[in-house]
Parts: C-alpha cells; structure tokens; sequence
C-alpha cells in the first residue's frame, strides 16, 4: 500500500453489521448497517449528520465509530490504522480525540456528585493536568468555551442546574480532551425549543473555533439542515442519498428522502401535508422482520450516482420519484395489508 | 346549554352558544408543596367550539399537560383542581360526583394519551382492552352487546384507525410504536364522544409515522364532527393540524388566535418568539433561543410574568400590572401587558389598567 502523507482521521470502506442470524438463526438476522464508506477528513473540519429514523442503524453506526461495536465485514481506519488493530497508546489516543455526547445528560450524572465531579474524572484519568490550579482552570476554560458561567455552574449538583446547562456541561467535558472529532447522538432532542438553539450553537462554535468535526446524529433535518454541511441519510441501515445538506434538503432524489422531508411538520398553516401514499415498512408487527417498501436489498454492494456535485442517492430500488411524495393523487393513506405476513410474504423473508 | 354564566369577567364567555363544546372558565389546577402553592394552571378559559380542533401549546412546565388532564378529572395529589368550571353538555365537570365523572369519560370525552405504550395493559389483547373500554363506559340505557358484536364492533374500530383485524389478537409488546398510538385512538373513539383530549400523542414517533397518526387522527375528529383538544409543545405540528391555537405561558394563556393570525401576526412577544425561534428548511439562519427561563410557579409575583424576558422596552411599573386576556378581534384573545405587546396602546382602551 501506498504511504500517504497524512492519513484521514476516520475512514470507513463498505462497513456491515449483522446483529443475530449465524448458523442456524437465519431468521433473526437483522442488518443494522449495510455497506457503509465515508471518510472525515482532518484538515476540512466540517459538520456531518447521520439522519434517520428509529431502525435506520444511525446508532449502531455510531457505536461502530466509537469502536464500541465490531462491523461483521468491512474495514474502519483510525488515522490510517485498523480500528482493531490499535495498540495501546494508539488506543488511549484515539479515547481522546474521539468523544461522544449522549442524548440524555441528566443520566450521564451521578445526581450524589456536584458536577465539578464529571468534568475532574476525565482529567484525572488521562492525566492531563500537572496540579490542582492547573486542574481548575481546565474547568474553567472549557466551562467559557460552551457559553457557561463557572461560577454559576460549579459547585452545584446535576438537579441544581437547567437541561441545557446539563448538556452543556456534557459538552464542556468532551472539550477538555482537545478532541479532533465530537460525536453528538440526539443532544437536544431531551431539551425544550428554546434550549435547542442554544446547545446547538455551541456545538457549531466548536466547529468554527476550534476546528473539531463535529458527526451530528438525529432524526430531526430540520437541524441538521441548519448547522450541519454535509448530510447522510439512512433508511433501514442504507444510506439512501448523501451530500451537501443543502442540495439533499432541497433537492432530494431518493424516495424515502422525499416522503422524510414531506413528512416535517412545516410550521406554515397554509403549507399542509398531502394524504400520504404509501406505507413506510416502519410501522410492523413485531421485530426482527425485513421489508423494504422502496424495493432496496437487504444485503450487497451498494452503488451510488452523482447527481450533481457533492450530492449522490443510492441506485436501485423503486424509480426515482420526480413528483414530491405529498404532492400525489390522494391514495389509501396506509396500506394496512403491507404489515400483513400473509398478504406480504416479504415480512416472512 | 342550561347553565347560564352571566357577568362572568372570564374573557371567553360564552353567548348562550350551541355550538360550543366545551366551555372552560376560570380554571385553576393548584399544587400544594411544603414551600408553598404551585400554581401550575392558573384561571384559564377558553371554549372549544363543536368539530373545532383546538391546539395548547407552550413550553414544558408552561401548565399545559396539567390543564388537559384536569379537565378529564385525572389530577392527582398533591394536585388539585382549585376553581373554575369546565362545561360539557350543560354540565359543569368539575362539580360532578367521581362516579358520573367516570360515566363522562369514553363516553363524551376521551383521551388520547402520551405514549401510548405506557397506558396500554401489556398483559391484555388489544381486543379486550377495547371491548373493556366499552363495556365500562356504555350508557346504562344502551344493551350490552354480545359476543360476536362486540367483536364486529373492534374491528371496525380497528378499520378506523387503520390497523388490521388481526391486532386485535396481539398484545401491546407485537405492536410497533404507531401502532400502539393508533389502538390508542381506537379506544378514544369508541364511544362517540364530543371531545377528544390528545395530549402530546405523536411525541416519541418518527416524523413519517407521526404524520400518519395526525392525519388518521384528523379523520376521526371529521369523521365524528368531534372537538380536539391537541396539546402539544411542537409548533409544526400545531401548524399542520389546528384550527385555533392557544399559547400558555407560566400556567396562563397569553395568546389565544385562529392559526393563520398566530403564526402570521401573533400580538404577544412570546409566542413571537416562540414561532421566530422555530428552525426551517428554507434558509439557514443562526439559530436563537428565547433568552431567560420561564420563572417557579411556586409564588409567582404579581403581574406579567414574562416582562422579564421580553425584549420589548417598558418601564418597571409596566411589569406590575397583572395583565388581562382580552379580546382584541373576533376569536383573537391577548394578555394585553404594556411589558410584552407591542401594540398595546392601540388596544389600551379595552382594558382599565388605570
């Protein structure tokens, strides 16, 4: 293999996780993320969102980047290296650079500690301050750095302080690592309105600032489309159509992403929904069962087409939809019968 | 309707009207803490016309879930509903014995809960636990139906909201969340009833299967000329489906307007705010909060509550006054504070704030 000059800092080649299935259980296989390839540049911090609807696989393919979870096939690059084959060093390395902020910050705290107490374990654990001052104005820094006041937020317990506070903290805990990438799962779907902008303004600050890459996990586009630049939208473990958020939001190609972005409630009372034309597949009897009402195997190579620069939809599958979902004749508003193993033999495949 | 409510100073008294459905006045829903009283819903009124489809809307804590389930009589301790009346059928609901209440219940207002998976019996089929619905709450004059009706009967309910006969054999754990909400809603309309309740009922669905449940729900309330009372704190959603919209604010109502006038030209700065604040997918924009928390319920001061994060300029005293909600035009209902309406003095006349 060729040396390069400088290796990307994360690189994913036609990634695959199967949860279940193995020799006898072919039932219950479930592909969680199929063929996956993308790569996060260091040298161009961007904001990247993986959008997708519960079941798509956006969280496992988070768990893959964080290394908590093994693809079945396919290979992951940490700064050119196997995720698998990292030694020790390179592993402690890669903990710092790559952090993660969960949906939920209020159980990310032990309510018993004041919250002084998850921002001095990281520290002490990788041990990255030589004293207790030193150690302090970490704290302090980070604490500014997400828009907070240390004197108003150090000191209390987690109950003490507002949603966005929490998060918040979250975020100033993953900022004294000096990470390179942030991984951000749902940070503000806990959170009221209001607070939302506020979380997400400083997760953009982050980017623009200190040059992190920020991978923005949720199923909500309206945000991505606001702070994010580039955009992956997955749809039962396939990434359907990806690209400048821009051009995918307000071009979109797929099916699936043109039924996604109809569906948004548009606060505009005199821009409603359409009937809906046809069922999803997300609404199913029980789990574990595989249909794909926009006709997309479950498994094998995907291959994309470049509809214009920087904007790429998956080929295959049901032609491509010129008309808006929406904006269809009004048809059956479901399709009851597609939930039925009888009457739809796919849900039996 | 046959209780008269006259001098009644609630704003939205009624004229005698027939169509309305439900007549809420004054209504309040106390806490009480060792700290003191939680006024989480504090004189509300407003009236739900017949076939109308109502949303309240406001942040958490704002006081909004508290009032849809107080209105169904559900307030538990240490909660309770501290005055007001809510009028239904030319009854006051709150002034009915718990047994009556219950008879209401299914039968002429019903609720279409939060989450849905939480208030289905996990240990029933979804058949039964509709039968059971309508077995409790049938009219004492009405015959009980007998097997095989009531089984027809389920599937057509079932047909209603789009679900196939077979759900009815499954339990809650086979069914996917949309599914759930839509079992849900065909217990809801079992019975007919007047007012349907749902409160926040697509807050943990995909935004597909969320638009799914609004439209079947919609149905349902054309279907049975019914009244919604949607509560919710997704203003996207309020847009798609509400008539009229209701803005609570710290327990109150500030702003109550046909859709289009709230999310065109709303008078109040917070719901202003609120719908400025909503990201959209048509231009990129910093995103911006509203400044400021909403203040403890737990004794509140007197006055305008959301004086101090209005970004309007007034004078200190301005903030003291407590505001009234005041009709400014047919159907468009303000908390006229000089602190957060910025076109208070073109209404000034219709309140005596001296």
């Amino acid at each position: 293999m060729e040396q390069q000059d400088s290796p990307p800092l994360l690189e994913l080649k036609h990634v695959t996780k199967i949860y279940g299935g193995g020799f006898l259980n072919s039932e219950n296989r479930t592909v969680a993320v199929n063929d996956a390839s993308f790569i996060i540049q260091e040298d161009q911090p961007r904001i990247v969102t993986i959008a997708g609807e519960s079941g798509s696989g956006k969280t496992t393919m988070t768990r893959m980047l964080l290394g908590s979870v093994t693809p079945t096939h396919g290979e992951m690059y940490y700064r050119g290296k196997d995720y698998r084959k990292l030694n020790r060093r390179e592993r402690r390395q890669f903990q710092l650079e790559v952090q993660p902020i969960f949906q939920d910050p209020f159980e990310s705290y032990n309510p018993f500690y004041k919250v002084d107490h998850v921002l001095h374990a990281p520290i002490k654990n990788f041990k990255l301050a030589e004293s207790k001052a030193d150690r302090d104005r970490m704290v302090v820094e980070s604490l500014q750095m997400v828009g907070l006041q240390p004197d108003e937020t150090l000191g209390r317990f987690p109950h003490q302080l507002s949603g966005g506070q929490r998060q918040r903290i979250m975020v100033a805990r993953a900022l004294l690592l000096k990470p390179r990438v942030i991984l951000a799962d749902e940070p503000v779907s806990m959170v009221d309105a209001s607070l939302r902008a506020t979380i997400l303004d400083s997760i953009q600050n982050l980017n623009r600032d200190l040059g992190i890459t920020v991978i923005y996990i949720t199923h909500d586009l309206t945000t991505a489309f606001q702070i994010s630049d580039d955009i992956l939208i997955m749809y039962r473990g396939n990434v359907v159509e990806y690209g400048d958020v821009a051009k995918v939001i307000h071009n979109p190609q797929h099916a699936y992403t043109q039924l996604l972005i109809d569906s948004i409630p548009q606060p505009d009372p005199d821009n409603r929904w359409g009937e809906i034309v046809r069922a999803t597949g997300t609404e199913m009897v029980g789990t574990g069962r595989q249909t794909d009402i926009f006709g997309i195997d479950a498994e094998g190579e995907r291959s994309y087409e470049e509809v214009e620069p920087n904007h790429f939809v998956l080929r295959g599958g049901i032609e491509m939809d010129d008309r808006r979902a929406g904006e269809h004749t009004p048809a059956e508003p479901l399709q009851p019968d597609s939930m039925n193993p009888v009457s739809n033999p796919s849900l039996l495949r | 309707m046959t209780t008269a409510t006259p001098e009644s100073e609630s704003p939205a008294a009624p004229e005698q009207n027939d169509d309305v459905a439900l007549q809420v006045e004054g209504f309040k829903v106390y806490y009480e803490t060792p700290r003191g009283t939680v006024r989480a819903v504090d004189d509300v009124s407003f009236s739900l016309k017949q076939g109308e489809r109502f949303a309240l809307v406001g942040e958490s804590g704002s006081g909004k879930s508290t009032l849809a389930m107080g209105l169904m009589r559900l307030t538990r301790p240490p909660g309770h509903i501290a005055g007001g009346r809510a009028v239904l059928k030319g009854q006051d609901l709150i002034s009915l014995s718990d047994e009556e209440m219950r008879q209401v219940r299914l039968r002429d207002m019903a609720l279409v809960p939060q989450g849905a998976m939480n208030s289905l019996n996990p240990v029933m089929r979804v058949g039964q636990q509709i039968s059971d619905g309508i077995i409790d709450h049938l009219p004492e004059d009405e015959p009980k139906p007998n097997k095989a009706e009531m089984r027809d009967r389920v599937v057509a309910l079932l047909d209603r909201v789009g679900l196939q006969p077979m759900v009815a054999r499954l339990f809650p754990h086979e069914l996917s969340g949309g599914m759930k909400q839509r079992v849900a809603m065909a217990i809801a309309i079992s019975l007919s009833p007047s007012v349907i309740i749902a409160d926040e009922p697509t807050s943990a669905l995909d935004v597909i299967v969320q638009r799914q449940i609004m439209q079947t729900l919609g149905r349902l309330q054309e279907g049975l000329n019914a009244s919604v009372l949607l509560v919710g704190h997704d203003m996207g959603l309020v847009a798609q489906f509400a008539d009229t919209v209701g803005v609570m604010y710290a327990g109150k109502l500030v702003e109550v307007a046909p859709v289009r006038t709230m999310f065109k030209n709303p008078l109040h700065a917070y719901p202003r705010l609120l719908i400025e604040s909503i990201p959209t997918l048509d231009e990129k924009k910093r995103l911006v909060g509203i400044p400021g928390m909403q203040p403890s319920l737990l004794n509140l001061p007197p006055g305008d509550v959301f004086a101090p994060r209005s970004p309007l300029k007034f004078e200190p005293e301005d903030a003291l006054v407590e505001p009234k909600l005041v009709e400014v035009e047919p159907g468009h209902w303000v908390q006229l504070s000089r602190a957060s309406v910025e076109d208070f003095d073109k209404y000034a006349h219709l309140v005596d704030y001296g």
